[in-house]
């Protein structure tokens, strides 16, 4: 484990209801991140992964418990803590129209930063997009996009980087590269790292620590060698599998 | 270990994230021909038509001619009412199809950081279109708006603000309901035309419309256009009205955005908002 004593997230009793609490997504979900640590939170679809990032990036406001970033009330007071965090997603694009460079320079406005050329150039380097700086967003493909996305979320140079599926649209040899820097990324400069992944491998090799949610619970938790002893697993796919079918209400 | 320096927060008055909103739509519309013609092409046809009428009637004698000026006048003004709703709400559509509200929604932008860029740049819309609409009116059809004096100035601030209530409402409805609802962008505006007496006085409408008209502010900013035009004077009491009422409509539709936000923190944002 790489990671500090120093909490840098601490979330604690988390619960969230929609439908006027008739389908409970989070049921009292309490998790810490620790400074220069890499947490991947894993589980099925509809475990409660995308309410619980949303809760922690203050998109959504829960109905219980509480959320400290960075010494903040984030659930209260999350603009204070805004530009130090940062997230990227899959799911999400930038701006079509714009180009690489355009794009990463309307951001470094908007997270008014003034060394902004710099930061950029040195991103585009690292993400291998510097031959196509001033080529449109629409018209790179999809792994070029995440790979903008995570460098955008990269630009503000965040305590606590929130990754969404980060390599789902990457092909191997791209994810290698992209663990590879992250893990250096943490190292070098204690940035927290908390992410979302249905790729166990990858959550394998990365991630100092690991949470497994289910139904909006956490059904296991800890540094993944310990749990695969615990659970006498081969491998992390084997433990998600096993615990997901025993704890399925299908 | 290198530990990140700690920054200090941005503020809500900073500038910077107010540019890179405005730096956004220009970069947006410096390649994009659609979007120019979006800005010129509509007001110019606009002027055209009603430009030709106006010839036509004052060839005939047909009505007074400071009745032709009413009508060029009007449309120059509806115009710029028009163009400034229609900014604010295209600057959160354009972020809702790109698939990028949830970054400006993690980022320490406020929504009134964005609303405030999106204001910005829709004075630069509106002065780039309302500019070559007002110089082509001049020289094709002898119109000139700044004939109306002084007053031009309140008016088209009144007309702003009541563009600017009607986008930030706009917006609003956008983001409860989703993409389904952006056609409230370009149809909103056309609800209040029949009750804003644009072409023609409050008092030739039917009682129930006249009522409505009270409360509308351009109703109020266009019969004052009238009024000078037909040399009554600067129409202080209907500027006052049309001002306290652009007031009310700001504060209500600020109202509504806040609770739209407020709710979609609680529910979550619509899935249909392009994430």
């Amino acid at each position: 484990m790489s990671g500090t004593t120093e909490k840098v997230l601490e979330a604690r009793d988390i619960g969230k209801a929609f439908m006027g609490g008739s389908r409970i997504a989070l049921g009292g979900v309490s998790l810490e991140l620790f400074r220069g640590e890499i947490l991947s939170i894993v589980g099925p679809n509809g475990a409660g992964k995308s309410t619980l990032i949303q809760i922690l990036l203050g998109l959504l406001r829960p109905d219980s418990g509480s959320l400290n970033i960075l010494g903040v009330d984030a659930t209260r007071h999350r603009r204070l803590i805004a530009h130090r965090i940062n997230y990227a997603s899959t799911d999400l694009s930038l701006p079509y129209s714009l180009t690489v460079l355009e794009n990463l320079r309307v951001y470094s406005l908007i997270y008014n930063l003034c060394d902004w050329e710099s930061r950029v150039h040195s991103l585009l380097s690292d993400f291998g997009l510097s031959a196509i700086a001033n080529r449109r967003v629409g018209s790179l493909s999809t792994g070029q996009v995440a790979k903008l996305g995570i460098a955008k979320a990269l630009l503000t140079e965040p305590e606590i980087l929130f990754l969404d599926e980060p390599t789902a649209t990457l092909d191997p040899e791209v994810s290698a590269h992209l663990r590879e820097f992250l893990r250096k990324r943490v190292l070098d400069t204690g940035m927290s790292l908390l992410y979302t992944s249905h790729n166990m491998r990858e959550v394998e090799r990365l991630s100092d620590r690991i949470i497994l949610l289910g139904g909006g619970k956490i059904i296991k938790e800890g540094v993944i060698e310990d749990l695969l002893k615990n659970d006498s697993a081969s491998d992390l796919e084997a433990l998600f599998l096993d615990t997901v079918r025993k704890t399925a209400s299908w | 270990m290198v530990t990140i320096g700690k920054r200090p927060s941005v503020s809500l008055f900073a500038i910077r994230p107010m540019l890179g909103v405005m730096l956004r739509q220009f970069y947006l519309y410096r390649r994009s021909l659609p979007r120019w013609m979006e800005i010129f092409y509509w007001p110019l046809l606009d002027l055209l038509v009603w430009g030709f009428l106006t010839l036509y009637l004052r060839q005939g004698s047909l009505i007074a001619s400071h009745a032709v000026y009413s009508l060029l006048g009007a449309l120059l003004l509806w115009d710029m009412l028009y163009r400034s709703q229609q900014s604010i709400s295209m600057v959160f559509l354009e972020e809702i199809w790109s698939k990028n509200l949830y970054h400006l929604l993690v980022s320490p932008l406020t929504p009134y950081h964005v609303i405030f860029g999106a204001i910005l740049t829709g004075i630069l819309k509106v002065s780039l279109s309302s500019g070559l609409a007002i110089f082509l009116a001049y020289h094709f059809f002898s119109f000139s708006l700044f004939s109306i004096g002084l007053s031009l100035v309140p008016f088209v601030l009144a007309l702003l603000c009541m563009g600017w209530a009607l986008g930030i409402l706009t917006t609003a409805l956008i983001l409860r309901f989703g993409q389904e609802a952006e056609v409230l962008a370009w149809g909103v505006i056309f609800l209040f035309q029949p009750v804003s007496a644009v072409f023609n006085p409050v008092s030739v409408l039917p009682p129930a419309f006249r009522d409505i008209a009270m409360f509308v502010p351009a109703s109020h900013v266009f019969e004052g256009m009238r009024q000078v035009v037909n040399g009554g004077g600067f129409p202080g009491e209907q500027l006052m009205v049309a001002f306290f009422l652009d007031a009310c409509y700001l504060l209500i539709a600020l109202g509504v955005f806040g609770w739209v936000m407020a709710r979609a923190r609680r529910e979550g944002f619509s899935l249909k908002l392009g994430a």
